[in-house]
């Protein structure tokens, strides 16, 4: 079987290390966010092309009811991880309930042709900490140290 | 060298030598597009409703970013129905060469033989995005003048000057086809030089001269290749190859940096940060002033994003390079303050241009990145605008009612996170090899790494902008 050549072979280690600390830190569980029994309404005017508020916070574990209401036409609220949707007349509100078990970042979506803008029409529900923000950060600082260790060496 | 002759396989080389594959993948593109600005100028003025919007910015961008840009380079341009008609006229003919076709046969003028018409006409259609990429008839009518002005450059000048010097999304597709693992290569340049009718160029009974006009002996880069196969069907030798190689060689090459691409890399990461923030975030102002062409907001939104684009993100490279340039010791010795700042900025601008191409993995996983959010949440739009492409209450295929479902949703963010760091790491990695190849100063103490620092910490920056935008 033809072997490859040390210098490859060299990078191909390094890149292995690389990938293993990266897995690890993908799946490393953070310190646990301590889970909220408590409940939290947030109230959501929506209006061409936005929600107010545009960003959601709210803690994991928490019980959270969204009352959206729509200021002129149709709209709805398609949370992305969730897969929830809640849709409101114009002049109407329309409440969607759920427990916030997942943490992260997602993203809020009109979920009714509502004109021009509408594919655009999008907000932010953040639930904790966004762990995979803070560990493609960590991930990215290693793989750049990687990348030196490799080329220059 | 690390390259697999893909022509060698007897299938492939007949399926790109014949003329028929191509023709046939080509008037479906054609049929796709025509039927697009009819649906925009006649359809529902509903976007999501109209095949004209559904089709192009979210079905094309999609196979154009995902698949065709990274693993065929220019592949689309190969079967890119818009330079057709004009080509049809310009030739006269719809497959081989036979008599005469019209037009003027001008030749392009030599101070516009660069891309700078290609990132004006981009900046153009990105500072109306908003309403083109949602208005069907708008959208149309882009569309439509595309076709007008491909037919006009071929009727006034030679070959297929719309697509090497005035297409937008030709352009950019140019700069990344670097990246991809295919490349049209001659075998042999020693056969090339005892061949003295260069037909891959002047043309021959088998095939036209390369429309892309380019000398195909000389080619060591994607970026003005068309992979139109014309030279494929010229050569008399054989000597011209399709070859499978690894990902992104261009960007080692130092042969052919120009300023005009440098900025094509900065026009085009800029243009993927702006609208990640104004069509993925959550600020409705921004998308207000995006959609409102001609309202003071619009104006204040369109010198913000030429600004970001010319002045901010530039500078700030540029900077970086400077930074570099210092701590990497190739200063150039002053001799007295105008001669200095002179002579500093002469090899500054030098490294700016070279670095720059740092920037192509990097603004193309930027791409990749927005795309898979925007894609992948629309592309459910597709299935029933396939049953009603105008909109009209249709049932063609029995698909008019699916409603809207967004794909992936809780993958997404993870698989954007992947896609930006792979960026980054080969836009180090990229900056890193950059930095070997600048010309060392007689004086000088070269350290590379020290060059490349900076730029990493630029593109480490604008990757954490991004995840900031997409995933944050």
């Amino acid at each position: 079987m033809k072997m490859l050549p040390s210098s490859l072979m060299n990078k191909h280690w390094k890149w292995g290390i690389f990938i293993l600390l990266a897995l690890t830190i993908l799946l490393l569980p953070l310190p646990a966010q301590s889970a909220q029994a408590s409940e939290k309404y947030i109230q959501i005017q929506a209006s061409s092309y936005e929600y107010n508020p545009g960003v959601v916070r709210v803690k994991p574990g928490e019980r959270v009811t969204l009352e959206l209401t729509s200021t002129d036409v149709t709209h709805g609220i398609y949370i992305d991880g969730y897969n929830l949707e809640v849709i409101a007349e114009p002049g109407q509100t329309q409440t969607l309930s759920f427990v916030a078990d997942q943490t992260g970042t997602f993203r809020l979506r009109c979920s009714v042709t509502c004109g021009a803008l509408h594919p655009f029409m999008t907000g932010k529900l953040q639930v904790g900490t966004n762990a995979l923000l803070w560990k493609s950060i960590a991930i990215a600082a290693l793989g750049i140290a990687v990348v030196i260790w490799t080329v220059r060496t | 060298m690390n390259r697999v002759e893909l022509t060698r396989v007897p299938l492939i080389k007949t399926a790109l030598r014949s003329r028929w594959p191509q023709l046939i993948l080509r008037v479906i593109a054609l049929a796709g597009f025509l039927l697009a600005i009819l649906a925009g100028i006649s359809g529902t003025p509903v976007g999501s409703r109209n095949f004209g919007i559904v089709f192009v910015w979210i079905g094309w961008w999609a196979l154009l970013m995902l698949v065709a840009v990274p693993l065929f380079g220019r592949g689309w341009c190969s079967v890119c129905p818009i330079p057709m008609p004009g080509e049809w006229l310009q030739q006269g003919a719809l497959l081989k060469p036979q008599g005469r076709g019209l037009g003027l046969g001008k030749r392009w003028p030599n101070k516009l033989r660069n891309i700078w018409l290609q990132n004006g006409a981009f900046v153009l259609v990105a500072l109306f995005s908003t309403v083109i990429l949602t208005s069907p008839l708008t959208s149309a009518l882009v569309l439509t003048a595309f076709l007008v002005i491909a037919i006009a450059a071929s009727l006034v000048f030679e070959r297929r000057a719309f697509c090497r010097y005035l297409c937008p999304v030709g352009g950019f597709i140019g700069l990344y086809s670097q990246v991809a693992p295919v490349e049209l290569r001659v075998i042999d340049t020693s056969v090339c030089a005892s061949h003295t009718e260069k037909t891959c160029y002047a043309g021959s009974a088998e095939g036209y001269g390369c429309p892309w006009q380019v000398f195909p002996p000389g080619l060591v880069k994607n970026t003005y290749c068309g992979t139109c196969m014309e030279c494929l069907r010229t050569c008399p030798h054989d000597n011209l190859a399709i070859n499978l190689r690894p990902f992104g060689t261009d960007l080692n090459n130092p042969t052919g940096r120009k300023m005009d691409e440098a900025f094509k890399a900065f026009i085009m990461l800029g243009s993927a940060v702006v609208y990640s923030a104004v069509m993925l975030g959550p600020w409705g102002f921004l998308k207000s002033a995006a959609y409102h062409i001609g309202s003071v907001q619009w104006l204040v939104y369109a010198a913000g994003f030429l600004t970001f684009l010319f002045l901010l993100l530039p500078g700030l490279f540029y900077a970086a390079v400077a930074l570099g340039q210092t701590l990497g010791g190739k200063k150039a010795k002053p001799t007295g303050k105008a001669a200095s700042r002179s002579r500093l900025f002469g090899t500054h601008r030098q490294a700016f241009t070279g670095f720059a191409y740092s920037l192509v993995p990097l603004g193309l996983a930027a791409w990749i990145a927005f795309s898979v959010s925007f894609v992948f949440a629309n592309i459910s739009y597709l299935w029933p605008v396939l049953s009603d492409p105008m909109g009209w209450g249709w049932n063609l295929l029995g698909t008019a009612s699916l409603s809207w479902t967004p794909y992936l949703t809780q993958a997404v963010p993870t698989l954007q996170a992947l896609i930006l760091l792979g960026g980054l790491l080969w836009a180090s990695r990229t900056s890193l090899r950059i930095a070997d190849q600048q010309p060392a100063q007689p004086t000088a103490i070269t350290r590379p790494l020290l060059q490349a620092l900076p730029i990493i910490a630029f593109c480490a920056a604008v990757t954490f902008g991004l995840l900031g935008l997409l995933i944050a």
